[in-house]
């Protein structure tokens, strides 16, 4: 232990300065300090890592696995379930261009200057906070085939409006889409708001008098400003569409109907826990892992970047 | 024209506002209806409030053990998730050691890690403890969830505490460990209440992990539980939306009294 006990000299305290002096003094705490937060990443994180790639290999039930090789791999591309699934997942990818969009103009919206806008911003980020459980519970009512939402569809005259919102295999996974986009939408708004707020307002006043047009300021002004936090959110967005949605799914629709909305999660939750296929689940989050740190890696760029140009 | 404008700009929000809070409109009205009266007419206010689907819950459905299920596993993966990540954060902004640039980056990355994609070796791991069907095989995992995100967020707030207040100490003789809990700490309540909120309500809605680990009716969490009967009840909607409100009943109270915290620390990932 080279933290030291005794407390310091005179002399000792005469030897310059701040930093140094604490740089020689304290070396073993701070891996004191942070052992058990590394413990707990250790077991979750770094232990799962390298289990999940051994898993990936073998075939059959825990406690009785043959080596296999890579042929759980091939097997999920030949498997219409797994395709169906990634597919699902990128046709959820929709969701982050529209809620970004949405979040934006809303965002904008607010930053020109509502009466009340706390308010508003405090009733639509509400959403983002309620338990997917419960959401995917309610809307599984309101979309339903004889539900609210198409009841009102057709008492308003809107009848194009009213499907089978969760039933057909042609809208079910646009449906949990809209479910995903209507619990975002506030967390967007939010983020951006913030950002917009911290926008120089010289900037805006010498646009509005040299004349420029609402439109303009937005798009000439604020919305550059703002493309760190642009980018950030779309990669965290992009991350939750492939990664996690499957309280959604497993609420709606359980997948169906006949797997038309599953998605990656699903499938690994489907074969390694209802059907105990370890290898195959574990082959499948493999690769849900390796598209994901295609984000991460594209999150961590953005980051560095946006840490040198401050 | 402005005028125009700004009123235009009140209805666009005002139709957000009602789209937003709509679905929470319908599980409370519908939680008050009766089974025959959700069927006559499912949109509008009940004719005859009842509160028979709450008590049918706690008197047919072991909600109780759920829910008791579920703070226990908040609470602790949260408190001891929270203390660890301060530590390793502290440890990161005021010590010195070589590799903490990496250790930070690396936390950074483990923060989009899927869940789901540790789910097998996790199982497994749990299945060899003998804890599948017991709290702290959750808890475990969620503690580990937690800490990449609370490390994150503990250094990006210990950053913004000026140096010199820590030097100060150090130069008095006190510890790290005093140096923590007497400097450090006092100034972080808000922080810390902000990230205890944000972590709690990521454990408490949670929904995958608890299914998997959680398999026998009286170790289930709410989540979990709820997402098993909703298969038997499904038809009773009323019912089915009652648990539903409990469900969200902390959040909403919470969210009420402090919705601050919420939009602070739900927000804290975009930043530096």
């Amino acid at each position: 232990m080279t933290i030291t006990r005794t407390r310091r000299s005179s002399a000792d305290r005469a030897v310059p300065q701040g930093r140094s002096a604490s740089r020689r003094r304290f070396t073993i705490w701070p891996y004191a300090y942070a052992a058990p937060a590394l413990v707990a990443l250790c077991v979750v994180f770094g232990y799962s890592f390298v289990e999940v790639v051994r898993y990936s290999l073998y075939s059959g039930s825990l406690g009785s696995l043959t080596y296999v090789g890579f042929n759980n791999y091939s097997s999920l591309f030949t498997d219409p379930v797994f395709i169906q699934s990634l597919f699902d997942n990128l046709k959820l990818l929709v969701t982050v261009p529209v809620v970004t969009v949405l979040a934006l103009a809303v965002a904008l919206v607010i930053n020109s200057g509502v009466r009340g806008w706390r308010l508003y911003r405090v009733l639509i980020f509400f959403p983002y906070v309620l338990p997917a459980v419960a959401i995917g519970l309610a809307f599984s009512y309101i979309l339903q085939g004889g539900g609210v939402f198409n009841t009102l569809a057709q008492d308003a005259h809107l009848s194009f409006l009213a499907h089978d919102w969760l039933g057909s295999p042609k809208w079910v996974i646009f449906s949990i889409g809209g479910v995903i986009v209507w619990q975002q939408l506030g967390f967007g708004v939010v983020v951006f708001t913030a950002a917009l707020l911290a926008v120089p307002a010289e900037l805006v006043e010498a646009a509005q008098i040299d004349g420029a047009h609402w439109w303009t300021v937005q798009r000439k002004i604020m919305i550059p400003h703002i493309r760190r936090i642009i980018q950030f959110f779309v990669i965290l967005e992009a991350i939750t569409a492939l990664s996690s949605v499957f309280t959604y799914v497993y609420i709606l629709t359980g997948a169906g109907p006949a797997y038309s909305s599953s998605v990656i999660e699903f499938y690994i939750y489907q074969y390694g826990f209802e059907d105990g296929a370890i290898g195959i689940a574990s082959a499948a989050a493999v690769f849900l892992l390796a598209m994901s740190s295609v984000f991460i890696a594209l999150y961590l760029w953005v980051r560095t970047r946006s840490a040198r140009e401050e | 024209m402005t005028i125009l404008r700004s009123t235009s700009r009140q209805a666009l929000l005002i139709i957000l506002a009602i789209l937003s809070l709509y679905p929470m409109w319908f599980i409370v009205t519908t939680a008050l209806k009766t089974p025959a009266g959700y069927a006559l007419d499912p949109t509008g206010l009940p004719h005859h409030l009842t509160l028979s689907n709450f008590s049918a819950i706690f008197s047919q459905w072991p909600f109780l053990t759920w829910v008791r299920n579920s703070v226990v596993a908040t609470l602790v993966s949260v408190v001891v998730a929270t203390f660890i990540s301060i530590m390793a954060a502290f440890a990161i902004v005021f010590g010195t050691a070589r590799a903490r640039e990496t250790f930070l980056r690396t936390n950074i990355a483990l923060m989009a890690i899927p869940p789901v994609a540790l789910l097998t070796p996790m199982y497994t791991l749990m299945v060899e403890l003998h804890l599948i069907n017991q709290l702290p095989a959750v808890i475990i995992f969620y503690c580990g969830l937690l800490v990449p995100f609370s490390i994150f967020f503990f250094v990006n707030f210990f950053r913004q505490i000026p140096h010199e207040l820590v030097e100060a100490a150090y130069i008095d003789g006190a510890r790290p460990s005093r140096v923590m809990l007497r400097v450090i700490m006092p100034i972080s309540g808000a922080s810390t209440f902000t990230l205890v909120i944000v972590n709690a309500i990521f454990v408490w809605n949670e929904l995958l992990i608890a299914l998997v680990f959680l398999q026998n009716n009286n170790s289930r969490t709410l989540m979990a539980g709820i997402a098993l009967y909703q298969g038997r009840y499904i038809t009773n909607e009323p019912l089915i939306m009652a648990a539903a409100f409990l469900s969200l009943l902390p959040l909403l109270v919470l969210y009420v009294l402090g919705q601050r915290f919420f939009v602070r620390g739900m927000t804290a990932g975009m930043g530096r």
